[in-house]
């Protein structure tokens, strides 16, 4: 893997965060420039094979109180492809178990000088607490069913490199709305760039009380299916159910399973998401999961591009004052090899 | 508590007595710690406050405050909790069982008390547990509690979940005319809820708590209040359709009572965008809607009175994410203010209803000698200024804990002068 030279940069001063904790109190603006930077590091980095050096001299701290495999390594790629050093801290193997406090875990390590925490927590709000309480650069890597902000990004950059604008198209989110931290950031990050959404589960996972928002709020698969451009089929979440909110997973997949069935009803060029892991047979079958309009595995190689952009612009150099505001972030030129 | 030998004019306030129909400027006179008599006093006194631009009211009394001693001195004592009360202008409280272990014997009322005595701050009437251990299976020495002392029975913290167990409660306490304070909330519903369930539960991800767990006890409860003749308090009365519940059990002719806190007629469940766990309490914030629902209540009377349901938990329990820090929230120093901001200046309700509702009907329902300045009545009065508006500090508080979200609020009204007795306990600026 090549290092390509680079000297550091400031973010662009249109992005004024220190922290990306959710995806609910961004402008479009910034949910737009995100995307932008997340598409300059894909195109530099030879589609996020590449390494750069734009962090240098960084460290990130993956701070996971809950299980994770995909979005772990994939923040850590991301930082590593950066030039950042990585330090992987989980819950079971810390001083939790000896009843330190959270925030006393996190104040510890900001301690010993790092400069983002990547954060993953079963309750909701938990970034929040620690952006209040750290100097440091905090990211929401998924914080109970609230909101996963980068995978909202990521699923909102993969349907943006397919379909161009995002307004005016149909997207469907399928499944455990209720659970879904993937549901909550897709959602704000949809509506804010002019999509329409509609929410299909059973009622006991998509409440009706999200039509407060003005979105579409479906119980009926077959019904909503011919007028969507995109699917995301959500996970069914059963380890977050305190009692199961369907009586078979058989009955659940034979009413909201995407199958080939279904699809042959669909628009044809619709496109398919699942953030994963997926129950295969029961949010779709295999050959949907596998299907040319799948975009399952674009969505694993965007996440990367998308929190090589989250890292670099919440804890990239910044110029105090920096006054130039332009659409795009200024290091295009300069990491070209 | 000993009474104060010797006498006390207050002169000139504006004496406000529900119990007696009295509201007008007047002096009051205390002889010996009773209440001597209202009216224009010009003989010589021991001593003389003045309180001109005051309000003259029978002593406040919270009649639902945890002050978590014996077992969580940590959070609160019977001395801290009770200083703060008179800081907040509260003569009397009730406190409230769920200590560890549980008030649930004549020793454990003693206790209180003995401490209460030694504390020499405010009165502290003793609530008992309804079922032994508060465990919710057997009745309690309910007898024994009452020769005790104790003045009411609760197992707050969490519902009497058999409704038999309920029903015989009702029951038993009418032999001593005993009224019993109902934490109400259907469990199953509520599990593992943080907050109200509704659109911001929604957004947040938080797991909600319908209204409906607290409404569809209350029911239960009314329903079991009607069928034995009991006396059933409700207590924090939060939803709006709790309230009309209540409205139309007391149309009904059951003995029924209810309170409502202040937080939950001043904020709402938008209060938890930030995740702060000082909003966290149960029954929790509801909406806007419900907050209407209870300002009604207390403007019609459907809602009785006003308690706090302080519950004061140490920093260092409070400070954690939202689904691990506990339920509560501090109230003793921050009732009057809220009240009188919320509920007078708003133009909902008199002065004479407020006293009422933090006093008159307390005294009434815990069956207290207290509550009047009727002549011969133990002279605990409150002094409260109408107009002045301050601002919170949680760090100037009484209380040992802090989890107050009001820090930093600007209200108006407050207590300054608290009497207990005749004594003069607490003067605002005093120290």
């Amino acid at each position: 893997m090549m290092t390509s030279p680079f000297e550091p940069e400031p973010v662009p001063s249109a992005w004024r965060h220190r922290h990306l904790l959710d995806l609910e109190r961004l402008t479009a603006e910034e949910i737009r420039l995100l995307l932008d930077t997340a598409a300059l590091f894909k195109e530099a980095t030879d589609r996020c094979r590449r390494k750069l050096s734009v962090l240098q001299g960084s460290t990130v701290v993956n701070l996971f109180f809950e299980n994770s495999t995909r979005t772990r390594t994939s923040f850590a790629l991301a930082a590593r492809r950066l030039g950042a050093d990585v330090v992987d801290f989980s819950a079971s193997t810390s001083s939790l178990s000896k009843g330190e406090s959270f925030i006393d875990t996190a104040r510890n390590l900001e301690a010993m000088g790092i400069d983002a925490v990547v954060v993953r927590h079963t309750t909701p709000g938990t970034p929040h607490l620690l952006a209040q309480h750290l100097d440091v650069g905090v990211i929401n890597a998924g914080d109970g069913p609230h909101e996963h902000p980068t995978q909202g990004l990521l699923d909102i950059f993969s349907i943006r490199e397919r379909l161009g604008d995002l307004a005016g198209a149909t997207i469907g989110l399928v499944g455990d709305i209720a659970h879904s931290r993937t549901a909550r950031s897709n959602l704000w990050g949809l509506l804010k760039l002019g999509a329409k959404v509609i929410l299909c589960g059973p009622p006991t996972l998509v409440s009706d009380r999200w039509r407060e928002l003005g979105v579409e709020v479906s119980h009926d698969l077959d019904a909503i299916v011919p007028r969507c451009d995109v699917l995301n089929l959500l996970r069914i979440q059963f380890e977050r159910q305190s009692m199961r909110p369907f009586p078979s997973v058989r009955e659940y997949a034979h009413l909201y399973a995407m199958t080939r069935d279904r699809l042959r009803r669909a628009k044809p060029g619709l496109l398919i998401l699942a953030p994963g892991p997926i129950n295969r047979g029961v949010e779709m079958t295999a050959e949907v999961a596998d299907c040319r309009q799948s975009l399952i595995l674009d969505q694993v190689t965007n996440g990367l591009a998308v929190r090589m952009g989250v890292l670099w612009l919440t804890c990239g150099p910044r110029e105090p004052g920096a006054a130039t505001v332009t659409g795009r972030p200024g290091i295009a030129a300069r990491i070209q090899p | 508590m000993t009474a104060h030998a010797g006498t006390l004019l207050i002169r000139g306030g504006r004496v406000i007595d529900p119990a007696q129909g009295i509201d007008r400027v007047d002096d009051l006179l205390v002889r010996d710690g009773r209440v001597a008599g209202i009216g224009r006093h010009d003989g010589t006194v021991d001593e003389t406050i003045d309180a001109t631009g005051l309000l003259v009211a029978p002593g406040l009394i919270d009649m639902h405050v945890h002050l978590r001693e014996p077992g969580r001195e940590e959070d609160e004592t019977i001395e801290s909790g009770t200083r703060a009360a008179l800081a907040g202008g509260f003569t009397s409280v009730a406190c409230i069982p769920n200590t560890e272990p549980p008030i649930d014997t004549q020793a454990a009322v003693e206790f209180i008390h003995q401490k209460a005595a030694r504390a020499d701050t405010c009165n502290v009437f003793v609530v008992g547990c309804v079922s032994r251990g508060r465990e919710g299976k057997e009745l309690a020495e309910i007898g024994q509690l009452v020769e005790a002392g104790a003045v009411a029975f609760s197992d707050d913290g969490a519902p009497v979940y058999d409704a038999e167990l309920m029903r015989r409660a009702y029951e038993y306490c009418r032999m001593f005319d005993a009224p019993i304070l109902a934490h109400e909330e259907v469990l199953e519903l509520s599990r593992g809820g943080v907050m109200n369930e509704g659109l911001v539960s929604l957004l947040l991800g938080l797991k909600g708590m319908p209204a409906a767990a607290e409404e569809v006890m209350i029911g239960r409860d009314i329903a079991l209040a009607e069928v034995t003749g009991g006396r059933l308090h409700v207590m924090h009365v939060s939803t709006a359709a709790g309230v009309a519940l209540i409205r139309a059990a007391k149309a009904r002719g059951a003995r029924v009572t209810a309170e409502a806190c202040p937080h939950h007629f001043t904020l709402t469940d938008e209060s938890l965008r930030g995740f702060d766990s000082n909003y966290k309490m149960s029954p929790p914030l509801r909406t806007a809607a419900d907050v209407d629902g209870i300002l009604a209540g207390i403007a019609d009377g459907t809602i009785d009175c006003i308690a706090t349901d302080h519950a004061p938990h140490a920093p260092e329990k409070k400070m954690l994410e939202l689904d691990r820090a506990p339920f509560g929230i501090l109230g003793l120093e921050t009732a009057v203010g809220l009240s009188v901001t919320r509920l007078v200046a708003t133009g909902r309700i008199g002065w004479p209803r407020l006293v009422e509702a933090l006093s008159t009907l307390p005294a009434r329902i815990l069956g207290v000698d207290r509550g009047t300045l009727v002549p011969g009545a133990v002279a605990d009065i409150t002094l409260i200024d109408p107009e002045r508006q301050w601002r919170v500090d949680v760090s100037s508080f009484r209380s040992k804990s802090v989890n107050s979200p009001f820090d930093g609020w600007t209200l108006t009204g407050r207590a300054v002068a608290t009497i207990v007795a005749g004594r003069v306990k607490y003067r605002l600026g005093a120290g």
